[in-house]
């Protein structure tokens, strides 16, 4: 039975991969790119590391690829297509994939697995202890510097959306509406046309 | 014939025949429910604006939506040329299949809980976050102007608010110390919630209606379809059954809200004052009665309150909620600190 849900996952994921980088419309990519991610959820769900499964789910499917989805709704038309690159380019490309993979399978194949014996649900108190303790097996400390990079993130999110210096406009003028009634009286009154020549 | 009953015993060995029964059942009861609270919907308007409602097809109209439901599957499925077919026939099954499957860890009773997951409350929100994607493909791939904009007003609301139903939740969790459905229904035997955790729980729960209400794109939160702007948002192209879809998701998920709200606040299926403790099936009775005045609420919310506006909405959330959530979060943590809760 889980054999059975892991090569279905195992093949939508590796489908949906491949479609994701050779389809030529944008969106389309990125949802099969979520598929990505989700497929990984389920194999995470599997392991029954439910905590990592359900942080993949909010981070990546529902956070990361909803701003990709934002971005590609701002810039992209649904009529637009992805130009196909050249023959020297492709070929390239293929090359290097190929060296990637080989270098992934050969570390893949050279590192000795070995079949867990008892699996233990890692729960979440024991995840939240681990992060805010600061003995041998504590992560207290990259935990803290990691907020003080998202701190600077945010700070510097701030910063660029609120710009340079304020564009200086002119001060608005007070308007006095019964000056301005005043003028426009004037202006009517010097610019009075002959009657005869409205002709009434 | 002999391959034929391997297979049979297969799929009864595996559990697979368990699990499809339990999916269909739950498919079939919360099809049926989304039905009536489309017709509860219609009554409760019709009550606040002293109009009768429906009340033709059965007694009181009771059939009505159901007639609805047959009249939609049988029409015709029309579509836009320029539309990418595929996401724009994708949409209507993320949004569907997200609300769908948060039903499936509530605990109705003690013992009618189809999967009782160690992270509840985290999958909750974890799954519910992905529905957005689906609102975003169809306002997308419909290619049409106002469903666009439906989408894109959809994405910013659901992705501000997302915050504040998670902080709202978190606050409880800090209560209960543990994620899990049924270990919170535990911990509520000596006091829902709300009472245990007196003045940071009922800001919490405050938050959590309003977040809550927001999430689920109905009004007074409802610039997603705003009707009077956009046509009807991001589902202007979609037409019988996948509409239809849309429309289930949205009373499903009013009802997950609430019922999420009961779960944590206000003690699931446990009955007031423990009265009727021996009946153990009554818990499904309090549960629903208890999800359903929030429900009603919700309702309430809809036609009371005027539409906000985009930038009215944001001020909102990021000026207000947020901050409020925060430095409740904190009383929580020194309540439960202190041991100031309420204990019954």
């Amino acid at each position: 039975m889980e054999k059975v849900i892991f090569y279905i996952l195992a093949i939508i994921m590796v489908a949906a991969a491949i479609a994701a980088v050779s389809s030529r419309k944008m969106l389309r990519s990125v949802i099969y790119l979520l598929f990505v991610l989700i497929g990984a959820a389920g194999l995470y769900f599997q392991m029954d590391y439910n905590f990592l499964a359900a942080i993949q789910l909010t981070v990546y499917a529902g956070g990361v690829v909803v701003l990709i989805i934002f971005s590609v709704l701002l810039i992209h038309h649904i009529e637009m297509k992805l130009e196909v690159a050249k023959k020297s380019r492709q070929a390239m490309s293929a090359l290097l994939c190929l060296l990637g993979l080989s270098v992934f399978l050969a570390t893949i194949y050279a590192h000795p697995f070995e079949v867990a014996g008892v699996s233990t649900t890692t729960t979440t108190a024991e995840i939240g202890r681990a992060l805010l303790s600061f003995e041998k097996q504590g992560f207290i400390l990259p935990f803290e510097v990691i907020s003080v990079l998202l701190l600077s993130a945010m700070i510097g999110a701030i910063v660029i959306a609120k710009g340079g210096r304020a564009i200086k406009q002119p001060p608005l003028q007070k308007i006095d509406p019964e000056k301005l009634l005043k003028d426009l009286k004037k202006e009517v009154t010097e610019e009075k046309v002959p009657e005869e020549e409205i002709g009434v | 014939m002999n391959s034929i009953s391997n297979i049979i015993d297969w799929f009864i060995n595996t559990g697979v025949l368990n699990m499809a029964l339990i999916a269909l059942i739950y498919l079939t009861v919360f099809a049926l429910l989304g039905l009536f609270l489309v017709l509860l919907e219609r009554k409760v308007a019709a009550w606040f604006q002293l109009r009768i409602g429906p009340n033709r097809v059965g007694y009181l109209g009771l059939f009505q939506t159901i007639a609805d439901a047959l009249k939609l599957v049988s029409k015709e499925l029309t579509g836009t040329v320029k539309a990418d077919k595929f996401l724009y026939n994708l949409a209507p099954y993320f949004v569907i299949v997200t609300s769908l499957m948060a039903l499936a860890v509530f605990p109705f009773t003690k013992d009618l809980q189809a999967f009782d997951i160690n992270i509840g409350i985290f999958f909750l929100i974890a799954i519910s976050s992905i529905g957005v994607i689906g609102i975003l493909l169809g306002g997308w791939s419909s290619n049409n102007k106002f469903a666009l904009i439906g989408a894109m007003r959809s994405g910013v609301q659901t992705v501000s608010y997302e915050l504040s139903v998670g902080l709202s939740l978190l606050t409880m969790v800090i209560l209960t110390g543990s994620l899990q459905l049924s270990e919170i229904i535990e911990v509520q035997k000596s006091g829902w919630l709300i009472v245990q955790g007196h003045i940071p729980a009922i800001i919490a729960f405050m938050i959590y209606m309003i977040a809550g209400t927001a999430e689920t794109n109905r009004a007074p939160f409802d610039m997603v379809e705003a009707e009077s702007e956009l046509g009807a948002g991001y589902h202007t192209e979609y037409s019988g059954m996948k509409f239809a879809y849309f429309f289930l998701a949205e009373f499903i998920n009013m009802f997950i809200i609430a019922a999420i709200a009961t779960t944590i606040f206000f003690g699931g299926w446990l009955s007031p004052f423990g009265i009727t403790e021996s009946l153990p099936w009554m818990g499904l009775f309090w549960f629903l009665v208890k999800t359903f005045v929030l429900v009603f609420l919700m309702m309430w919310f809809r036609w009371t309150f005027p539409r906000l506006r985009v930038d009215q909405l944001l001020t909102l959330e990021w000026k207000y909620l947020l901050p409020i959530n925060l430095v409740n979060l904190v009383l929580m943590a020194v309540i439960v600190w202190l041991n100031l809760t309420i204990q019954i």
